[in-house]
């Protein structure tokens, strides 16, 4: 018995632009040397900018030789180049005695150094796309794919070449689709999906190439380089290399800037605006605001840089959000999250999953009815105003508005940082709220919710660490009265959607006592402990506490507490 | 950084020639031309020929209109001071012609009230932040502009017209904003502050109203200064929690829209909200009252709203609380008063 979605309406579409030379990307990378070097000009300008006597451009160069050398030190890679400590220890040969010097002298020499230091940065962010093998992959992740559907779905022999199911039945994209393809045709979007799984990239790269969108750019953690087959897929991908174990102020800036000029030149991007995972399983509510100011900033500088009677392209920011029924990594995200909220108060448990774990969820997400879908939002201009399908931000009322106006004091247009700010933090509101509105409930959230509720409201006097602490096995919901519980909490859900305020999947709709055992069925589905079952007399019983939580926080936020 | 100079030729636009528009308008006009917008035509006639206005005497610079397309039209700083009922119908009307490169920095102590159909401030069940908005919340939702600020002080019409010494807050998300206005209204006389947290300042400008209508009453009542003393100094620990409940932060409240204003509001016999509340101690009911004035008196409409936001909060407001029993049900000034000194409240700050 299993409560059947809607027939998928998803339909292929075509290529919005035929031909890859015609992609961003692709003259990205075509142009790659260049590219590198205007990014470096501009981050040394920058960084001259910021430290402006020689003094500070020496005290930073030391800083920043001396964190090099630490991190070569303690935490080396394989993905690190065999020539990095000769290269640092040069630096700092050459760094000796620099400051003793009159600055005439040292200025000069601090910003050769400082020049080699961006530009070898530049070189290691900037990604290397490939038309060749960005087709090879494709064909590859399309071609098993399939293999894997088929071949454990149809059970008869040779279904494993047989192409009855696609990836589109396994992933339902939902939303704005259209929208979407409109905004990559008439300027430049910005990817802005909500991040739950280490999965996303790679389901929002298939999403983009399934909506017949050029590829993105996005950045990817250099950890992942490491893995050599990784390396090659990401890189066929548009990605270019972000390594978080770099915090120095030339790195920031170099990379701040690869991006801001790689949205100037019109490479669509992608950025998971949370910076990380979700710990705690609720969807995003503070975003990482760097990566945001440097597209309000790429808008300005566009609308500064292009001459006069050219359009001036726009940028659009598109909200997405990813909605599973099952995180792999949720134990341990929750732990994370548990461990540095609860302090000393939580304990984690050891609950490690090896390689056997991962190769078993891969059949059974094949296999089992464990749906994703992805919801796309509305785009937004670089200030959160809606826009329609040609582009136009519209106010509350449907006028449409000249972007250009907000970055313009009397009469033209000004550098305001602190104004900027200001924009990034309305623009990051305004995704938050996005993600609320489209996210999709499924049958699974609703009971993970509930049971977590009602547990809270049986234990009423325990602080969260005391309820996860509580013995699992003694702890049992009537089942009628969870039935009645989810029957209220569904209602005002139907509410918040008439509001505008939140989707649903269709398998939420319909008797109750399937959409339960849907959600029951499906909740943290391959975890080895699973957090929500019916017991043998038919009540609703858990077997681990913290990835119940973990699944019950993606609808906080709704006020939906006061129904169960 | 561009700098601007004062002697750019765009005019600055004034909505509202009431009192305080007058005062701001001739403000303004020392350093810059002024547009100052009045509905009534005869008003604007008025203004323009005999340079005067509700008993104040226009600078040369003012120059009056009754077409609001034109303020925005030609002014890219409006500052909006009208009453706040009628703050969003002016917006609202202004709306079309707004682009976001203008400023806007009101000047207007109230809130803006929006109820669901068919409800009104008596019958409804509940109020919070979704139904009350700040001024410059309704500018955000009604326009385009977003560089918003609002203006708040110990700024009697009067003594500013006078030019006696007096200072004012330019409170704004956006340095921008701040520093544009420090430049237009400053002079040797009227100093300017800046402050980042708008709703924090807009909210001490409306909830001191709520003080100055206790300090008519203990006046009324023929108390002294030990007891503005006293209410002065709780008055002001329930605004902050007040405050803090609708979204702003404490500072805000110990500055010059603070406890500057609060000091002067409560000083001051001059005011609307202070004669109501003295005319109420002196036995009149807040009908008789409304019979008999024309003016508004904020101070009444934010009583009645606060009374149901601290409801919903759940903060404790003893004055605002008993003070809505005065004027909408049937307790006399001094059982509030009673009520209010045996009221079991005894840490003196617990806010910082």
């Amino acid at each position: 018995m299993e409560v059947v979605e809607k027939k998928n309406k998803n339909k292929k579409y075509k290529p919005i632009l035929e031909d890859i030379p015609d992609w961003p990307v692709y003259q990205l990378s075509k142009n790659r040397k260049e590219f590198i070097e205007s990014v470096a000009q501009k981050s040394l300008a920058q960084i001259k900018e910021l430290r402006p006597t020689t003094k500070q451009l020496l005290d930073e160069l030391q800083t920043t030789v001396y964190r090099e050398q630490q991190r070569m030190k303690r935490n080396r890679w394989r993905v690190d180049p065999v020539d990095e400590p000769a290269f640092w220890a040069a630096i700092k040969d050459e760094l000796v005695g620099l400051d003793a010097k009159p600055s005439e002298e040292a200025q000069p020499k601090a910003e050769e150094l400082m020049r080699r230091i961006v530009m070898r940065y530049a070189n290691e962010i900037a990604g290397n796309f490939k038309a060749s093998s960005y087709k090879v992959t494709r064909e590859i992740v399309k071609f098993w794919f399939a293999r894997l559907l088929n071949g454990a779905r149809v059970k008869k022999f040779g279904a494993f070449f047989r192409n009855r199911y696609t990836l589109r039945d396994k992933i339902h994209i939902v939303g704005k689709a259209k929208h979407l393809r409109n905004l990559a045709s008439k300027g430049t979007v910005i990817m802005v999906p909500t991040h739950f799984s280490n999965l996303d990239s790679i389901l929002i790269g298939w999403v983009i190439h399934s909506l017949g969108l050029p590829a993105f750019i996005y950045g990817a953690g250099l950890n992942l380089f490491n893995i050599k087959i990784f390396a090659y897929f990401m890189n066929s991908l548009g990605a270019y290399k972000v390594d978080r174990r770099k915090k120095n102020l030339p790195y920031l800036e170099t990379l701040k800037l690869y991006s801001t000029l790689a949205i100037q030149k019109g490479a669509h991007s992608i950025f998971f605006p949370g910076g990380t995972r979700s710990r705690s399983g609720m969807i995003e509510k503070q975003l990482k605001l760097g990566l945001l100011s440097s597209t309000i900033e790429a808008q300005r500088m566009l609308y500064m840089d292009t001459p006069p009677g050219e359009e001036v392209r726009k940028i659009f920011i598109v909200p997405v959000t990813l909605n599973y029924h099952f995180v792999l990594e949720a134990p341990d995200l929750v732990d994370d999250y548990l461990s540095v909220k609860g302090q000393e108060r939580y304990l984690p448990e050891q609950d490690k999953y090896g390689s056997w774990q991962l190769l078993q969820f891969l059949f059974k997400f094949f296999t089992k009815g464990s749906n994703i879908s992805v919801s796309i939002g509305r785009g937004v201009d670089i200030i959160g105003n809606y826009v329609d399908d040609n582009g136009n931000s519209l106010d509350a009322q449907g006028r449409i508005i000249d972007t250009r106006d907000y970055f313009v004091s009397d009469n033209q247009i000004t550098i305001d940082k602190q104004r900027e700010d200001e924009y990034t933090r309305m623009l990051s509101q305004k995704i938050v709220s996005e993600y609320h509105r489209i996210n999709r409930v499924f049958a699974s959230h609703l009971v993970a919710f509930v049971a977590f509720e009602m547990w809270q409201k049986m234990h009423a006097k325990l602080d969260l660490f005391g309820l996860l602490r509580l013995p699992e096995e003694d702890q049992v919901i009537p089942y009628e009265e969870f039935r009645e519980a989810c029957k209220r909490v569904r209602k005002q859900i139907y509410t918040l959607k008439e509001e505008g305020k939140v989707y649903h999947a269709t398998h939420l709709k319909g008797d109750i006592d399937l959409v339960i055992r849907h959600g029951l069925d499906n909740v943290g589905i391959f975890h080895l402990k699973r957090p929500l079952l019916l017991n043998k007399e038919g009540n609703v019983i858990t077997k681990d506490f913290n990835t119940l939580y973990y699944y019950h926080n993606r609808l906080v936020g709704y006020d939906l507490e006061k129904f169960i | 950084m561009t700098s601007k100079s004062l002697s750019d030729d765009k005019p600055v636009g004034v909505i509202g020639a009431g009192n305080f528009g007058s005062v701001v308008a001739n403000l303004l006009a020392q350093h810059r031309q002024v547009l100052l917008y009045a509905r009534d035509p005869k008003a604007v006639e008025h203004i323009n020929t005999r340079r005067e206005n509700r008993g104040h005497t226009m600078l040369a610079n003012v120059r009056a209109t009754s077409d609001l397309p034109e303020i925005a039209n030609t002014c890219d700083v409006i500052f909006p001071i009208v009453p706040s009922q009628h703050f969003r119908s002016v917006i609202r009307q202004l709306s079309p012609h707004l682009h976001p490169y203008h400023i806007l920095i009101h000047g207007t102590k109230g809130f803006d009230l929006t109820l669901p159909e068919g409800q009104t401030i008596e019958n409804t069940a509940k109020l919070n932040r979704s139904h009350v908005k700040t001024m410059s919340e309704v500018i955000m939702e009604e326009s385009v502009a977003v560089r918003v600020g609002c203006l708040a002080g110990p700024n009697l019409s009067k003594e500013l017209a006078a030019g006696h010494p007096a200072a004012t807050v330019i409170a704004s998300h956006f340095n921008e904003v701040i520093s544009l206005g420090k430049r237009m209204l400053r002079n040797e006389q009227f100093q300017v502050y800046g402050n980042n947290d708008t709703v924090g300042v807009e909210l001490a400008g409306v909830l001191k109203n709520i003080i100055a209508i206790a300090a008519g009453a203990l006046s009324g009542l023929g108390y002294g200064e030990n007891a503005k003393g006293l209410l002065i100094s709780r008055g002001m620990v329930e605004m902050i929690y007040l405050g803090r409940a609708l979204g702003g932060n404490t500072k805000a409240f110990l500055g010059v829209a603070g406890v500057g204003d609060l000091v002067t509001t409560c000083n001051s016999s001059l005011s609307r909200n202070f004669t109501i509340g003295s005319r109420l101690a002196k036995g009149e009911t807040l009908q008789e009252i409304l019979a008999t004035t024309d003016e508004v008196a904020e101070g009444i409409n934010t009583i009645r709203i606060v009374k149901k936001c601290a409801d919903y909060y759940k903060v404790r407001a003893p004055i605002t609380n008993t003070l809505y029993q005065v004027l909408f049900e049937d307790l006399t000034v001094h059982q509030a008063l009673r009520y209010l000194m045996r009221y079991p409240l005894n840490v003196d700050i617990d806010f910082i």
